[in-house]
């Protein structure tokens, strides 16, 4: 495979056409016009993850900047329907002033990829990009009820719904999700919200080994706490969290939402069950949520000023610890885990030692690891996205075709 | 349906239903194929006795009846993979069939289909309460999962009605929904990856232990796609910690439009509830005569109301809960006073098919609306109903909008059994209307597959066919469900 070599993150150079249609209609039309030309289109919402697998070999781009705005919003039915490329900023505002919000809290890649630009909510579920809450509340993709799209064949459709319960015909509003923009461009998104929390509260744990810490969050998620974060930061990234101010050694952190009282009662549980295991410290809301957004942004890796390759590596949870000390005995590599240690972002010194950090998932159970961030040459060589068994890639493939049957969307950037 | 070229079965008081006119070809080679399978899967594999191959016949959708052309009960993936390639290189359809409790037909088969039954795959594979993990073949059933793993506290969120008997298979193949699922979601939010057999015997493997699969959310796609893509032999399901407590509470209304305007303010409040069950007067009859579980019998409406966590958690919760209903002029409340009191309230929402079963015959509806048009399609689908002649029972998950009329009937009249189905099928538009779908947890299957031009364009429905294609290219797989008959790909 030879992939053009990237200089920017950015999918879409200076020089390309940018289509930025203002309704669906235009969008079949730039599309059917495509279609006729064989002119691949690179796609984009806001551009912030277009580091994101690779570039991709297009001579124009096809952008939802125009496609802005929130359509439908009923606070008593917990939905929203926005257009793709309506500003996440602006998606969240309305939600916190009805007192909701997303439920699978959605990173902020831009300072971790170096990019610049407005995230759009079409490009959230794009990329299926789920935060910390990804354990309790699903993934992003949990979350998207509907969405209308168009195909590469310049055909504006439907999927999925309003409703939450919907089992009518296939569902590829799973399917758009997490595509990357390589089956078709989402217009409009329709989605599930939940109530923000009256409290949060975060506990912490200190200076426990990896190993020990992955013990205590599985030991917390099998009790009746609701726990909706689980993240584990070694001494080596510790610093980098709250200016500082946590306590002295790696942090283990447990984080509680819900009713005041429901949180001081499961704080009271976590406690009782968890308290003899390392010295214990409880945050309040302020606290909390600085510290959980910076887990959810991957701070500790964004902008150290290198360009030192980044891994997001999604394993079984209890396999994250195993993961990492065995890379260590090779490579030199630093290491934060979220997701009840399932999540683990891993930054190299050097290399990003791809075939070694992949067939040590294989042997830790399966997983996969995606490049987020390397230099150009480094990730011209690497498939960004983790290669599939030949038959799976075959599906895959055929799947593809079954949506854009001329490759006319993101060509290259799944690899 | 009149279609020259389908084939109808037929079952008592039931307008014929198209199936795809089986291939004479594959009834002629019947015995070939039998002997055929007989090598594939270890003995007693492939039924033979008549007797035997009744119960495959049909499924929960009753109200047909189609033998199939042979059974196999393949024990393992391989022979399921063996199964599947040789169907493929001899062009014979496959239904795969869970516990057969679907229903909409999903499970029935054809006349030149092999029924393909995973009943003897069984086994819970692996708990890993670290990794809040099970794997299971596809042949467990939904309940034994939870009874598994209750003692160490932990379960497995769906619970359809029929999770005593039906198995996580066939909840794939449905996404599979249940009473619990405005807290937990449904089966496709606790799925984490499968074992897929796809028609040539390819077996291949969607996600893990791991949060989330790479690639396309092929998952995702399986879940809930009917049997139409591959068949599932084996699941990662996702466990969760059993809350300490959980206490259904009853709330008696005096009117339907009362108990939808109190769901739509305790979601409002920022309250969610694990379950909020909806009954109107005619099922509270029905299902109190059958479960006696002490449901009021004076009011009009009656909400079961579930909240779960910790003595001092419920009791909080319960207290705003009910500060909402006394704001809709609630009439009774009565919170259950102990376990057996709660499952005796469950009992009772649980069995309602069953019980409307004893009375009458009935079409049970599955439409899913939003829930601020809640009130509008239940007055409406009492119209519907009363326009024909007809009794309606409602009893369904109001917190996720997913509604389901039951319409009573008498079979035994096919005139009223036609209206029936005319008054189910304005129903279903008027959900689709409404801005919901034909169908929530139960699936298109058999039952609405002539309906699927209600809710999609013949643009929608073609990228859909194209995708089933991209899986299953000579349709082999379940081939007369979901789609409808006309208009499919050459």
């Amino acid at each position: 495979m030879t992939l053009p070599s990237m200089s920017s993150p950015s999918m879409i150079s200076p020089a390309m056409i940018l289509h930025a249609p203002r309704s669906e209609a235009e969008v079949v039309e730039i599309v059917r016009g495509a279609l006729a030309g064989a002119t691949p289109l690179a796609l984009q919402g806001g551009g912030t993850r277009a580091g994101f697998g690779h570039a991709v070999a297009a001579e124009a781009g096809l952008s939802t900047s125009a496609l802005s705005g929130i359509l439908r919003y009923t606070p008593g039915e917990m939905v929203m329907t926005a257009l793709a490329g309506t500003p996440l900023e602006e998606v969240e505002a309305a939600l916190a002033g009805q007192g909701q919000r997303l439920a699978f809290e959605p990173a902020d890649h831009r300072p971790a990829m170096g990019t610049q630009g407005v995230p759009t909510i079409g490009g959230v579920f794009a990329a299926n990009v789920s935060g910390p809450r990804r354990i309790a509340g699903g993934a992003a993709r949990d979350s998207l009820l509907g969405i209308r799209f168009v195909n590469g064949r310049g055909e504006a459709l439907s999927a999925g719904g309003r409703v939450m319960k919907n089992v009518t015909g296939l569902d590829l509003v799973k399917l758009m999700a997490g595509s990357y923009g390589t089956l078709g461009l989402m217009t409009e998104v329709t989605f599930r919200v939940l109530p923000q929390p009256e409290r949060v509260e975060t506990l912490v744990f200190s200076g426990l080994e990896d190993q020990a810490a992955a013990e205590l969050m599985a030991a917390a998620m099998a009790l009746p706490a609701d726990v909706s974060g689980a993240a584990h930061l070694p001494e080596s990234v510790r610093g980098r969290f709250l200016a500082g101010a946590l306590p002295e050694g790696a942090a283990t952190l447990l984080r509680l939402e819900g009713h005041a009282a429901s949180v001081a009662i499961r704080a009271e549980t976590l406690t009782r069950a968890l308290g003899a295991r390392a010295p214990l410290q409880r945050l309040g809301p302020e606290q909390s949520e600085s510290l959980w957004r910076a887990v959810r942004d991957i701070h500790p890796y964004a902008e150290d000023g290198t360009q030192r390759p980044l891994w997001r590596v999604s394993v079984a949870p209890m396999a994250g610890p195993g993961l990492v000390a065995a890379l260590r005995m090779e490579a030199g590599v630093d290491a934060f885990y979220d997701w009840q240690g399932g999540l683990v972002w891993l930054r190299m010194e050097a290399e990003p030692e791809a075939a070694l950090l992949r067939g040590l998932i294989a042997k830790a159970g399966g997983g996969h690891a995606t490049l987020l961030r390397a230099n150009p040459a480094a990730r011209a060589a690497i498939p960004a996205f983790e290669p599939q068994p030949a038959p799976l890639a075959a599906l895959a493939a055929r799947v593809k075709a079954s949506l854009d049957p001329h490759g006319l969307f993101n060509p290259g950037r799944m690899g | 349906m009149s279609n020259a070229t389908s084939h109808a079965a037929e079952g008592p008081g039931c307008a014929p239903i198209a199936f795809l006119p089986p291939r004479p070809d594959v009834l002629a080679r019947r015995d070939e194929i039998m002997a055929a399978l007989t090598e594939l899967v270890s003995a007693g594999g492939v039924v033979r006795a008549p007797l035997a191959l009744k119960p495959f016949e049909t499924d929960a959708f009753v109200a047909y009846r189609q033998p199939p052309l042979a059974v196999v009960l393949p024990q393992t993936t391989a022979e399921v993979s063996a199964v599947l390639a040789y169907c493929h290189s001899a062009r014979v359809p496959v239904v795969a069939r869970g516990a057969g409790t679907s229903l909409s037909g999903g499970a029935i088969p054809q006349a030149d289909a092999v029924v393909l039954g995973l009943s003897r795959m069984n086994r819970i594979l692996e708990i890993d309460l670290e990794n809040r993990t099970a794997r299971v073949e596809a042949g467990v059933t939904n309940l034994s999962i939870s009874e598994k793993v209750a003692a160490q506290g932990f379960f497995y969120a769906p619970d359809p009605s029929s999770q005593l008997a039906c198995t996580i298979g066939g909840n794939i193949a449905m996404n599979s929904g249940g009473a619990h699922c405005l807290k937990y979601g449904v089966t496709t939010n606790n799925l984490l990856g499968v074992t897929l057999v796809l028609i040539d015997g390819t077996v291949v493997t969607l996600g893990g232990k791991h949060l989330d699969a790479g690639g396309y959310d092929l998952l995702g796609l399986v879940c809930g796609a009917e049997g139409q893509l591959g068949v599932v032999t084996e699941a990662v399901v996702r466990l969760i910690a059993r809350p300490e407590g959980a206490r259904p509470v009853l709330f008696g209304f005096d009117s339907s439009e009362e108990a939808g305007a109190c769901v739509a303010d305790i979601i409002a409040a920022g309250i969610i509830p694990v379950a909020i069950e909806f009954m109107d007067r005619p099922a509270i009859a029905i299902c109190e005569a059958f479960a006696k579980a002490g449901y009021p019998l004076d009011v009009a409406a009656l909400l079961i109301v579930e909240v779960e966590g910790a003595e001092a958690e419920m009791a909080a919760m319960l207290a705003e809960i009910v500060t909402i209903a006394r704001r809709h002029g609630v009439r009774t409340v009565r919170e259950s006073q102990s376990a057996t009191e709660a499952a005796l309230i469950w009992k009772g929402r649980k069995s309602a098919f069953g019980a409307t079963g004893r009375i009458a015959d009935y079409i049970c509806m599955d439409g899913t609306v939003p829930l601020s048009q809640l009130p509008y399609v239940l007055k409406r689908t009492g119209e519907i109903c009363a326009g024909f002649g007809l009794e309606v029972a409602n009893v369904f998950h109001a917190g996720d909008g997913n509604m389901h009329p039951l319409i009573l009937f008498n079979a035994n009249d096919p005139a009223e059994a036609a209206k029936a189905e005319a008054a189910g099928n304005e129903i279903l538009k008027l959900c689709v209307e409404a801005g919901g779908c034909l169908t929530g947890e139960h699936g298109v299957g058999l039952e609405k597959r002539d309906l699927m031009r209600f809710q999609y364009s013949e643009a929608e429905l073609a990228q859909q066919m194209a995708v089933r294609a991209a899986f299953d290219p000579l349709w082999l797989l379940n081939p007369s469900k979901v789609f409808p008959l006309e208009g499919r790909p050459a």
